[in-house]
């Protein structure tokens, strides 16, 4: 694909299907959802860090008039695997873990009698010590989370149980001889602090158990059939009984992949006997959702004179909260993928602390390694004398370099990303005193995966595209426009429906950036099912074979005489031809494109009070081909201000006790409309060879850039260099008055 | 706990409802009168997703008791299309796609039509203030103040 | 949130009789923005709100060469919109401006600011730089507090049970007086304050200060008059020198703490840094008088 292709719809901004209903209220999100006889699930949560739990005791609960149903981790059957983890989080055991673990689900007929019956709860704890930075998870005498967690991955299997679950290792070349021939080294620790997804809308399900026949779970989530999936193995449950819808959902970021209240509700539903309504507050949501992980990161570069970088070396520690799994190897992957770089080694550390189970964030576990990893590279370049962008390009990732994590790159947009922010008006701006400007690159692989779509065409020859991913920021926009670009029909002839768990085969989530590479590769592959079918059906109308039928701009041509049917008049027929026509995409996609991404910005720092205030942001990214540029620009900027906030201002704040203090948006402060330029955003395309239509997945890499972007523009602004996120005011005045 | 009795208009239509002294405007909007636009996404005035309008002044309806709408004028997202015809902001909303999830839309929407009845012609930093209140974690406001500015633009006939 | 009762008195007797009436916690409704708050995060002691805002004068205004007497419960959004007020106490208006977003500024009032008696509001040590009095209601009549003796703690003010704040009354400024209150938070909005310094300070034809009254806020239980900080200002010109020395009485007389906000090192430092800040603006603005 190397000429640009003209298209006839994609490209285009067009009004998204679902925006009347988003625009006037209308659309249903996962608390919006009520049903006759409904009553209201809560949870009791720990007000302890660490506990074992000697006793539970609910007997005053359920005496309260109103309750109907308590559950306890004693409801699910027998855990095992990844499932056991899931569940433990999802109602403690016989350990809470984290301030704010859920401990007991309560029902009752209104929401103010479950709060009321939950002080009624009688729990035992005996208070442990809590764990809560890598540095103290990983002493020797370190208080344990797990007594029976081993690390994996040693060189020796261990003999005694750790807060460390895994270490992994990642390598070419041979770094000592790179460090042996630079000439500049820099070598340095950083920080990155536990940080929320954000999402503005609080988890929330309304679910209803069946026993005879099938239950029902509405709810807010980036994957109804993985939600099915979960909750049908925690409880035991045959996945075909068990019906998952999709509200509309309210951001997830990754935070919306995992399951919180559905097992609990529908246990609940089960003992009461009636629908349930869970809907988190915001102070569950940052106490005992989806963080994530905090960081320490060991960065070691090395360059020769002339500026080839000659080796980059990482050691990573990742905290994965309670339980195993932080994206520490995500981290391990992606740190220097930027770089086209012979000798590199990279070690990464998967550790418990006393915090609640990290979820996926939006490029899970890449900021925070890219950031160490962008801050070195730009004191390096500085170092060395070197312009930031210019160092970038000379080292730059493109097609065939080889990666550290296996495979060699495809064509990728890097360097063109680079070249942009060189030429964008910000960089040729000049600064003034006391300003600063930081450039970072960043590199997420993006994924493909299982999507199934049906397009059931009406008789009147328009069609409803029933697709299996939420559509969680304008999505269904873009597959509406790639099947009017396949099908050659306008796209308002096409209604996108997100289809509930009974409606199509299995399709994973909205997450990965995966939805409109793989699912809208399924929708086309649907279109062509369709048009398939079309052809056919115009053959038999006109007695010829269906390869003597062409398709074209909607409509069928007969190839050997000169009819023509349109859609409309097919479809309208399609009684007479055979029955009604619908196309099906059932896939597994291959071959998503990493997207690269490239952010300037430029900071002014008071030097009195160290807040820092972000003057100018350009966010350029590879597309691919954007289907949808709005809403592709919509990505660029939006990742940009959430690695903003994560860079200067968010972070969860625990007491000595492990307790968390800023549980909600007073405290854990998200950035505002005031606090905001501009997101300048260049939409760079290098087609993906592997898509139809060139598309990288966009939704992820851009959270990546800011981190450092941000930390070296504040650093260049107070001229020290900064190692620890974020930078908050106290934090950015402690390192002004330290160095001065 | 006696209810109490509360006559309210809403949207211009006198409303009549029953509600708990505990209750709070935002819970009788969406479970009492089933107007569930109005979103809550903090329930303590940090996020503005259930901005509404009490008596023409902007306010979250989280923070807002249910009694305290008696005799009072609420405006809530429900309220401004008007006859299906949505109004210049929505339109302009969606023409600048200056929504992802759609979560936080609803009280933008309110608190940008008050803020273009104060202020016709805001600039941008007036925009920005004026609608701190209204946390939007996908789009980085970006297309969210293009959109406003082009509303008021709209609005006042230049464009 | 356990509100049981839910009362609208329609005079200032029928408030004050509510409020003194009854065995259950009873509390003023006002704006809310706070009270509403601090009743969800207790969900099962009972509550009876009073909602005094049917009763006239605890929504208005008034401004004349006297002074400024201030109804408790007047939204910042109508307080803050009014010229004359702000041509006289620009200071105080910054800091009503201050609270919240515009949603909350629909709804907060420098009464409520006052009576809920955080460490952190912003109206307080603009108050009490100009020299506020708290008129208050009870059942046994009338009395005047000083805005400084009016907060007595952490979310306790000097109000026996039964009373009310009726009004909030500033003496109109002597010549060429002016005030200015600055806040600092992490964001550009929606945060409390770290760190607050009101200052009012009066001039001579010479430009010379005769008169200042500095008032820092978030830095100890209470906010904190500071003479040090105005006998640094006092007979200077609000010259550099003078303008340091008022910081650093300014934050030695602070006795702050660490919390999520920000640490106690970074409050003593930055409140005298808002504390020069303030003096400055405040002096500017007593010299166009």
């Amino acid at each position: 694909m190397s000429e640009a292709k003209e298209y006839k719809y994609i490209g285009q901004r067009s009004i998204r299907p679902d925006g009347y209903d988003k625009v006037t209220g209308r659309a249903a999100y996962g608390a919006d959802m009520s049903l006759p006889g409904m009553v209201w699930g809560k949870i009791l949560r720990s007000p302890h860090a660490h506990a074992n739990i000697k006793s539970i005791d609910t007997s005053r609960a359920e005496a309260l008039q109103g309750v109907l149903a308590v559950a306890t981790f004693a409801d699910f059957p027998a855990q095992k695997g990844a499932s056991k983890d899931l569940a433990t989080n999802i109602l403690a055991n016989d350990k809470a873990l984290y301030h704010g673990h859920a401990i007991v689900g309560l029902a009752a007929t209104t929401a103010d009698i479950a709060e009321r019956a939950l002080e009624l709860i009688d729990v035992v704890y005996e208070v442990l010590t809590p764990v809560m930075d890598i540095r103290d998870a990983i002493k020797a005498d370190a208080p344990l989370i797990d007594e029976k967690l081993m690390t994996v991955g040693l060189a020796e299997a261990p003999t005694s149980a750790s807060n460390v679950a895994a270490r992994q290792e990642f390598k070419k070349g041979d770094v000592e001889a790179g460090f042996a021939e630079a000439d500049v080294i820099v070598e340095r620790e950083y920080y990155t602090p536990t940080i929320h997804q954000g999402y503005i809308e609080p988890h929330a399900c309304t679910v209803s158990y069946d026993e005879a026949g099938q239950s029902m779970i509405w709810c807010c989530t980036q994957g109804h059939f993985d939600v099915r999936a979960q909750t049908a193995g925690i409880l035991g449950m045959s996945l075909s009984k068990l019906k998952v819808i999709a509200s509309e959902i309210g951001g997830g970021f990754g935070g919306k992949t995992t399951i919180y209240l559905e097992p609990v509700a529908l246990v609940l539903s089960r003992k009461a006997g009636r629908p349930v309504k869970m809907v988190m507050n915001r102070d569950e949501v940052l106490k005992a959702t989806g963080p994530g992980s905090a960081s320490r990161n060991w960065i070691k570069v090395g360059a020769k004179k002339d500026g080839t970088i000659t080796a980059m070396q990482a050691k990573l520690y990742y905290e994965a909260g309670a339980f195993k799994d932080s994206p520490m190897m995500m981290g391990c992957m992606t740190a220097f993928t930027p770089y086209d770089v012979d000798n590199m080694y990279l070690e990464g550390y998967d550790v418990l602390v006393n915090k609640p189970k990290v979820a996926a964030y939006r490029a899970p576990g890449a900021p925070q390694a890219e950031y160490a990893a962008e801050m070195a590279v730009s004191e390096l370049a500085n170092k060395l004398g070197i312009d930031q962008i210019d160092l970038r390009i000379q080292n730059a990732a493109k097609e065939g370099t080889q990666t550290v994590y296996g495979p060699k790159l495809k064509a990728v947009g890097l360097v063109e990303c680079l070249e942009a922010v060189k030429n964008s008006p910000q960089y040729k701006a000049p600064l003034k005193a006391g300003q600063g400007r930081g450039v970072a690159s960043g590199f997420w692989f993006n994924i493909g995966g299982q999507s199934s779509v049906v397009l059931n065409m009406t008789p009147d020859g328009t069609g409803i595209l029933v697709e299996g991913s939420p559509d969680i920021g304008g999505s269904r926009a873009s597959m509406q426009l790639m099947v009017a670009e396949e099908m050659g029909m306008e796209p308002a002839l096409f209604r996108p429906i997100i289809g509930d768990t009974e409606n199509l085969a299995f399709s994973q989530g909205t997450g990965g950036s995966r939805t409109t590479f793989a699912t809208g590769m399924a929708c086309i592959e649907a279109a062509q099912d369709v048009i398939r079918q079309l052809k056919e059906r115009a053959a038999a109308v006109w007695n010829v074979t269906p390869d003597q039928v062409e398709w074209a701009e909607g409509v069928a041509i007969n190839t050997a005489g000169d009819d023509k049917l349109t859609c409309a008049q097919i479809c309208k027929g399609a009684e007479r031809t055979g029955g009604q026509i619908s196309g099906r995409g059932n896939i597994n996609a291959r071959g998503a494109g990493p997207s690269f991404a490239v952010h300037l910005c430029d900071v002014e720092v008071d030097k009195e009070t160290g807040k820092v205030d972000v003057l100018r942001y350009t966010a350029a990214q590879d597309a691919g081909k954007a289907i949808h540029p709005s809403y592709v620009e919509g990505q660029l900027q939006g990742g940009a201000v959430q690695g903003i906030g994560w860079a200067l201002n968010e972070e969860y704040v625990y007491n000595e006790d492990g307790l968390l203090q800023n549980t909600g948006f007073l405290d854990y402060r998200i950035p505002l409309a005031s606090d905001l330029p501009m997101i300048d955003a260049i939409i760079i395309e290098v087609p993906n060879s592997f898509h139809p239509f060139g598309v990288r997945g966009v939704g992820e890499s851009g959270i990546i850039p800011p981190l450092a972007a941000c930390g070296m523009a504040v650093s260049e602004a107070i001229d020290i260099q900064i190692v620890d996120l974020p930078c908050s005011p106290p934090n950015v005045l402690k390192v002004i008055q330290e160095n001065s | 706990m006696a209810k109490i009795h509360v006559n309210t208009t809403i949207n211009g239509e006198p409303t009549e409802f029953l509600c708990d002294p505990n209750d709070t405007l935002l819970n009788v909007l969406r479970y009492n009168l089933e107007l569930t636009g109005t979103k809550e996404g903090c329930g303590s005035g940090d996020c503005g997703a259930c901005s509404v309008t009490v008596n023409d002044r902007l306010v979250c309806a989280c923070l807002v008791l249910g009694a305290e709408a008696e005799g009072a004028e609420v405006g809530t997202i429900e309220g401004v299309a008007e006859a299906n015809q949505l109004s210049v902001i929505q339109t302009k909303f969606l023409e600048h796609a200056a929504l992802q999830c759609g979560i936080c839309t609803p009280g933008l929407i309110v608190s940008t039509q008050e803020l273009l009845k104060e202020n016709p012609k805001p600039t941008e930093e007036e925009a920005r203030y004026f609608l701190a209140g209204n946390l939007c974690r996908c789009t980085g406001y970006d297309k969210v103040i293009k959109a406003v500015m082009d509303s008021a633009e709209t609005l006042r006939g230049e464009a | 949130m356990a509100v049981v009762e839910y009362k609208v008195p329609q005079s200032l007797e029928e408030a004050v009789a509510m409020l003194s009436s009854g065995d259950q916690a009873t509390k003023v409704l006002a704006g809310g923005t706070d009270l509403i708050i601090q009743a969800k995060a207790q969900n099962t002691d009972p509550l009876v709100v009073v909602d005094i805002k049917k009763i006239n004068t605890m929504m208005g205004a008034s401004i004349d060469g006297s002074g400024l007497t201030l109804g408790p419960s007047m939204p910042c959004a109508e307080f803050t919109a009014r010229e004359d007020i702000k041509a006289v106490f620009p200071g105080l208006v910054e800091a009503a401006y201050l609270i919240g977003s515009t949603q909350v500024q629909g709804r907060c009032s420098v009464g409520g600011n006052l009576c809920n008696a955080s460490p952190a509001a912003d109206t307080i040590p603009a108050l009490i730089c100009n020299g506020a009095q708290c008129v208050i209601v009870g059942p046994n009549g009338e009395r005047t507090v000083a805005a400084e003796d009016f907060v007595t703690g952490v979310a306790q003010n000097c109000m026996q049970q039964g009373e009310l704040l009726k009004s909030i009354q500033i003496p109109q400024p002597a010549a060429k007086t002016s005030d200015a209150y600055l806040r600092f938070i992490p964001r550009t909005e929606m945060d409390i304050a770290v760190a607050g310094a009101g200052v009012s300070i009066t001039l001579d034809d010479a430009g010379v200060c005769t008169a200042a009254r500095v008032c820092i806020g978030a830095v100890a239980v209470t906010a904190l008059l500071v003479p040090a900080a105005a006998d640094a200002l006092i007979g200077s010109t609000i010259d550099d020198a003078a303008l340091q020395a008022a910081a650093e009485a300014a934050s030695a007389a602070s006795k702050p703490i660490t919390d999520r906000r920000g640490t106690a090192e970074f409050r003593r430092h930055v409140v005298g840094v808002l504390t020069k800040r303030a003096a400055k603006i405040a002096a500017d603005r007593a010299k166009e008088k």
